[in-house]
């Protein structure tokens, strides 16, 4: 009987069990590398331009770099800050400008539009997301920017001829708000109905509702959703060198000319790579924009995974 | 007291979406004070829809349109400036799953009398949250852990939760939609408990497909079958003597009703009966 089963099972694994199983062990080892992929890139990345860094990080102290003003690399200055100021600047910016009218649209794609409304501005949404950066930075230079100069800096006390911080962060937050506001309408959308009807049953309002039941249960998906926005706004490049100034220097308000991180890199390395300290210098400043995107983005995972505990939606 | 503080005149549900559908067909019934009073029928009977247009919740599902009315201590729920949030305070609804709000087990509680300020100080909201859970035989489990997440507890005690949740804004009648269909036995027999023990003091109205359950709990049924009411009727009467033969063949035949005999009818007999029943006329969508 023993015989008779061995030789069976290997009569089948000598014919299309054998494939079978050959299929399955080859395609758990490319689904594994495929995975593990994503890990080697970053690690990849990050340490070629750790290596890169190296010059700068050992001819000029690291703190030195960062809480200098002074960037000048034709005279081997090196201050890091005009451009880390004008990012979290054009970030902040963005993020407050953004936040809220992507919560606010995902509310009313989610819990008040109905039919084809719903289907029509969720579908203008998502082709807003699909337009390139580029696009918007144009359409800006020819709206917003006169705008801008003409009306809302001398409105507030600023003089400008429209580019600058404000100008990049009200342009950053139309070009991220869509994505933020896809992602927050997928996890309301996903919240069960019968949290509504709890909700609705002890005689709370729709708007109460939203605000105490519905958004802090879809906090998680709309605190990714904000997550994705910052990481696009932090890293941002072609929409800031087409409306930031240029200039690198401390802004004295949010009507300022500037500079951000990656705009420090796209403006300064053409022209100044055949300098070993300054190209090791802009090396350096992508793996501060690397670091700091990776940080952010832990942090915020694990914040994530604690309010999914908490509130299990 | 009003004896019946709740009833429908005639009332109808038709969901009028792609494909128009009467799910509630021209029902009246009365719904005695301090009574539980169960709706059962097979899936798919209009159960469900009939129960949220008690208390409007169906407004919150597009296409349905309403006929007839129900009556609130004689009062129109639906033809009345009164907004519906108000209408729910008075008759309130527990769901079929399970739900805790995302918010500690206090604040779950103390959440209707936040929204409608019932409460006159701190120490009086919890005085009412206490209360509330006392009722619900869940202080004692969860009075040393309050500001825990209410999701952390077990499905039978979030399901008690919602009971508490529900009766803290001082509903007149309270509305159970099949409260224990997604709770394993034990959690299921403790929620029941809780229903049983206040049956004296609250008008209930629980939808359930479960003949079994009907049995223990209800003091009356209505049997519903493609959105109309086959019969309705005391306990006892329903289940010994039943007056149709859609009935009859429903329930399984006249059974004896004897407290102490709970639970004889079990859920995979009323499974078979109601399935029978729909393969004898297929039930309509609801």
């Amino acid at each position: 009987m023993t015989d008779t089963t061995e030789s069976l099972f290997q009569r089948a694994r000598a014919g299309r069990l054998g494939r079978r199983l050959l299929a399955e062990r080859l395609s758990g080892y490319w689904f594994t590398a495929a995975g593990y992929l994503a890990i080697a890139l970053f690690a990849a990345i990050t340490l070629l331009l750790l290596y890169r860094s190296l010059p700068i990080l050992s001819e000029y102290p690291l703190v030195a770099m960062l809480t200098s003003a002074d960037w000048n690399p034709a005279q081997n200055s090196f201050g890091f800050l005009p451009a880390i100021v004008g990012t979290v600047y054009v970030t902040f910016l963005s993020m407050a400008m953004g936040i809220p009218i992507a919560v606010g649209a995902a509310v009313y794609i989610a819990e008040y539009a109905e039919g084809r409304r719903k289907t029509l501005v969720a579908s203008f949404i998502d082709v807003l997301a699909a337009i390139p950066s580029v696009i918007f930075g144009l359409v800006a230079l020819i709206v917003v920017v006169p705008f801008v100069g003409t009306y809302v800096a001398p409105a507030f006390g600023g003089g400008t001829a429209g580019v600058g911080i404000f100008t990049v962060s009200l342009v950053m937050a139309i070009v991220v708000t869509p994505f933020m506001i896809s992602l927050s309408v997928e996890s309301l959308e996903s919240l069960p109905d019968e949290l509504r009807e709890t909700s609705l049953g002890v005689g709370a309002t729709k708007f109460e509702t939203i605000r105490s039941v519905l958004l802090r249960a879809a906090g998680p998906g709309i605190f990714s959703a904000v997550l994705l926005g910052f990481g696009r706004v932090f890293g941002a490049t072609i929409v800031p060198a087409l409306l930031i100034g240029g200039q690198t220097q401390l802004p004295n308000s949010i009507f300022s000319t500037g500079q951000t991180l990656p705009t420090l890199i796209v403006n300064d390395f053409g022209e100044l790579m055949s300098l070993p300290l300054t190209q090791s210098a802009l090396i350096f400043v992508g793996l501060m924009l690397v670091v700091v995107v990776w940080l952010f983005n832990f942090g915020a995972m694990l914040f994530r995974r604690r309010l999914q505990r908490r509130w299990q939606y | 007291m009003n004896e019946t503080p709740l009833e429908t005149d005639t009332l109808s549900v038709t969901y009028t979406g792609d494909r128009e559908i009467e799910a509630v067909k021209g029902v009246s019934i009365a719904f005695p004070a301090n009574r539980l009073t169960t709706i059962i029928g097979p899936s798919g009977c209009g159960k469900s829809t009939l129960l949220k247009s008690l208390n409007r919740l169906h407004e919150i599902q597009q296409h349905v349109e309403i006929d007839g009315d129900v009556l609130l201590s004689g009062d129109s729920v639906y033809d009345t400036d009164e907004p519906a949030p108000e209408i729910r305070k008075q008759i309130g609804y527990v769901p079929q799953t399970p739900t805790a709000l995302p918010l500690s087990i206090y604040e779950n509680v103390a959440y209707g009398l936040r929204i409608h300020d019932d409460y006159e100080s701190k120490a009086d909201l919890d005085e009412k949250v206490e209360t509330y859970l006392r009722k619900v035989n869940l202080w004692e489990e969860v009075h040393d852990r309050m500001d825990a997440p209410g999701a952390e507890l077990s499905t039978g005690q979030i399901q008690r939760l919602c009971v508490a949740r529900s009766l803290a804004v001082e509903p007149e009648v309270l509305l159970c939609d099949e409260v224990t269909s997604a709770l394993d036995p034990i959690s299921a027999e403790s929620v029941e408990e809780t229903l049983e023990a206040l049956k004296s003091e609250y008008t209930i109205v629980m939808v359930t497909h479960s003949m079994a359950q009907a049995r223990r709990l209800a003091d009356r049924v209505v049997f519903l079958y493609l959105g109309e009411v086959v019969e309705a009727g005391d306990v006892r009467s329903f289940f010994e003597d039943p007056q149709t033969e859609r009935t009859r063949q429903f329930i399984g035949g006249p059974t004896p009703v004897d407290p102490g005999s709970a639970g004889d009818t079990t859920e995979a007999e009323d499974a078979s009966t109601a399935a029978e029943l729909a393969a004898s006329s297929p039930p309509e969508e609801s």
